[in-house]
């Protein structure tokens, strides 16, 4: 079949390609030409070519030492928020009412921590853990133990975990009571006759009708705590030392506090790729796990 | 095995039922023998699950006793019953295998291994399962899952009585036949008493020995698919088993004369009417033959239906609508024509419920739909 060959046709690509090159493309280089370069100010630049990226990715250096610092640190953080509001989450799902007008009621509640915005989060908690008038940090100083977020690196970690716990379970037990509500009646009666017990229950039918629902809430629970900024920033402002200063708060320091463009770019962008991998990570399993789905 | 004994059994999802409108499940009591093949048939919201779940103790009923084999189970929990069922969707664990799923029930059970491995095949095989046993459960087809939930139920040795919701819902039409005669023929090979949902009437006739009809939490009758086509006890039984359903025309009567319309119909003596509700004469349209004009009662021709293989005729006699078969080779021309009607299957029915004859007469040739 003949096809006329007209080249005005792409013309019409060029609304797509503006709006990509204004929105993505174009902050994008901006970066990368950032992070080639090096500046003291006076709008002067000065060519560094790759030099940032081989000193950040060196953890002997300056630069190097604190990026592997504070990715550790966000790595921890994700980590130990997840091992707490995953399993937390699934057993406040389980633990809530399938019926009835409380169904309601649990539901609104559950979802008012997801409503508060960031900065008043980390207010609340700046308030809430203080030691001298804060209920929680006075009470747990009133116990004899001594708790100062401000001083003591293990009351600021365990500060903001518990901030995140409160302000994120809900969404893991949120997403998990969609999971579990979605399994028809005839599964837990057929499990009856069977005579399943309770566990084999949960094991065997709750959890893998729960396991989309909980790679998803797992996928959004990683990326928002290793993006984590305003809540430790607003509670600890990173401290105290550098003991809760994460890959976001440091970048922004950098950035913004010393003024360090070149560096803070060259941060920006090995982030970004994390980001990006960890992202394709989670998209292969979860198509493929689709593509095990459809099978069935 | 077992003999199911309902009690004077009754259910209502209201705490405190008032009137007899508040019962899904109006007050029965009924002897269903071990070995048997019940069916429960009739329209949704009847009943019929409620009282099966009654039977595999999902639900406590609110009054009355179940006993199986005389021992009173009412309040035992499902765990606690011999019985299995199978759901109207297939259930099956989907992080398991085939052979796993089969082996659940008894391994929960606490059966030796050795035993378990002895069933799981038997079952397997009587299914056509054995060659998918070691597959994950989770890429089969529906009717290969249904399989497994049937499965489940028979491995355990112990079990009396399975019961079926609506098995063949989600089944492909090709296949609901073959996985109806796997059905029948299991129950054939294993002592159980098998009772079997539905609201299809073509299931419930082939499945069972026994079908009880039920509407709004009520028997309506319950007997042999034979029973229910010829002597329908119930205007709705009549209309809800065989397709199409029973002819019913409001008539008179007077003595061994049923009048509708302006037509004289004999009738066999069912004795006076006692004026509970409106008198009806109900016949099938098996035993209703359209002929040509003159030879039985005038009737107008509406419209002919072919079914392929035979063709009714849609007609009014006096106004009223009528069902009639067209006998193989009549030729229809015109709008006018007679129906016969054949006096023994004729039933009079007085406020829905059939009032049978001083001297029942059967028809001696069957014609099935």
């Amino acid at each position: 079949m003949d096809k006329t060959e007209n080249n005005k046709a792409w013309w019409l690509v060029l609304p797509v390609f503006l709006v990509v090159a204004f929105s993505a493309i174009l902050p994008l280089m901006t970066v990368v030409n950032y992070s080639m370069q090096d500046t003291f100010g006076n709008n002067q630049f000065f060519w560094n070519g790759v030099g940032w990226f081989i000193e950040l990715l060196d953890p002997s250096t300056d630069l190097g030492g604190r990026f592997f610092d504070a990715l550790w640190r966000n790595l921890m953080f994700s980590g130990i928020i997840l091992a707490i509001e995953v399993p937390l989450g699934i057993a406040v799902a389980l633990a809530m009412p399938r019926q009835g007008w409380t169904v309601a009621a649990c539901l609104i509640v559950m979802a008012l921590p997801l409503l508060v915005p960031w900065n008043v989060v980390g207010t609340i908690w700046q308030v809430f853990a203080r030691s001298d008038i804060g209920l929680f940090g006075a009470v747990v100083n009133g116990l004899g133990i001594p708790f100062n977020y401000s001083q003591n690196a293990l009351s600021a970690w365990v500060t903001i975990v518990l901030m995140d716990v409160w302000h994120w379970t809900s969404l893991v037990a949120l997403l998990s009571y969609a999971g579990l509500k979605s399994i028809p009646d005839a599964y837990y009666q057929a499990a009856r006759i069977d005579g399943a017990s309770g566990w084999a229950v949960f094991r065997k039918i709750q959890l893998p009708k729960m396991r989309r629902v909980l790679l998803i809430a797992v996928l959004l629970r990683f990326m928002d705590s290793f993006m984590i900024y305003t809540e430790p920033f607003v509670v600890t402002g990173g401290g105290p030392g550098n003991s809760t200063t994460f890959l976001s708060i440091d970048l922004v320091k950098l950035a913004l506090g010393q003024f360090d463009l070149g560096k803070a770019a060259a941060v920006s962008i090995v982030y970004n790729l994390i980001i990006l991998a960890v992202c394709w990570v989670f998209y292969t399993v979860i198509t493929q796990m689709d593509a095990k789905g459809r099978r069935s | 095995m077992a003999r199911i004994d309902l009690q004077d059994l009754a259910h209502s999802y209201h705490p405190n039922p008032a009137s007899d409108a508040d019962y899904a499940l109006k007050p029965m009591t009924r002897t269903w023998d071990d070995g048997g093949a019940y069916a429960l048939l009739g329209p949704s919201g009847c009943g019929k699950t409620t009282l099966l779940n009654i039977i595999s103790g999902l639900i406590i009923p609110s009054r009355g006793k179940i006993l199986f084999d005389g021992a009173d189970i009412s309040t035992l929990p499902t765990e606690k019953r011999n019985i299995a069922q199978v759901f109207q969707f297939p259930v099956i664990y989907d992080t398991m295998s085939v052979y796993d799923n089969l082996a659940f029930p008894l391994r929960n059970r606490r059966v030796p291994e050795k035993e378990v491995d002895a069933r799981v095949r038997e079952i397997a095989g009587m299914l056509d399962l054995g060659r998918d046993l070691s597959r994950p459960a989770t890429g089969l087809t529906a009717d290969a899952k249904q399989k497994i939930s049937l499965g489940r139920g028979l491995v355990r040795s112990d079990v009396s009585a399975i019961l079926f919701d609506e098995p063949l819902t989600v089944i492909d039409p090709h296949l609901k036949w073959e996985l109806r005669s796997k059905i029948k023929e299991l129950h054939r090979r294993l002592p159980l008493t098998l009772i079997y949902v539905t609201h299809d009437q073509t299931e419930a006739l082939t499945i069972a020995d026994q079908v009880v009809v039920m509407y709004d939490g009520g028997v309506m009758q319950s007997g042999s698919p034979e029973d229910l086509f010829e002597r329908p006890d119930h205007t709705f039984v009549g209309k809800f088993i065989g397709s199409p359903g029973m002819n019913i025309l409001p008539c008179r009567l007077d003595g061994t004369t049923a009048t509708v319309g302006d037509q004289a119909i004999a009738v066999p003596n069912v004795g006076r009417p006692t004026g509970n509700g409106p008198l009806e004469l109900g016949i099938r349209p098996e035993y209703v033959t359209l002929a040509p004009v003159g030879i039985g009662l005038p009737v107008q021709i509406k419209r002919i239906d072919d079914l392929g293989r035979s063709r009714i005729a849609r007609v009014e006699l006096s106004g009223q609508a009528l069902i009639a078969t067209v006998p193989e080779g009549a030729s229809i021309t015109g709008t006018e024509a007679s129906v016969l009607l054949d006096p023994r299957a004729l039933h009079l029915y007085e406020g829905g419920f059939r009032r049978a004859p001083t001297q029942e007469v059967r028809p001696q040739e069957v014609h099935h739909g």
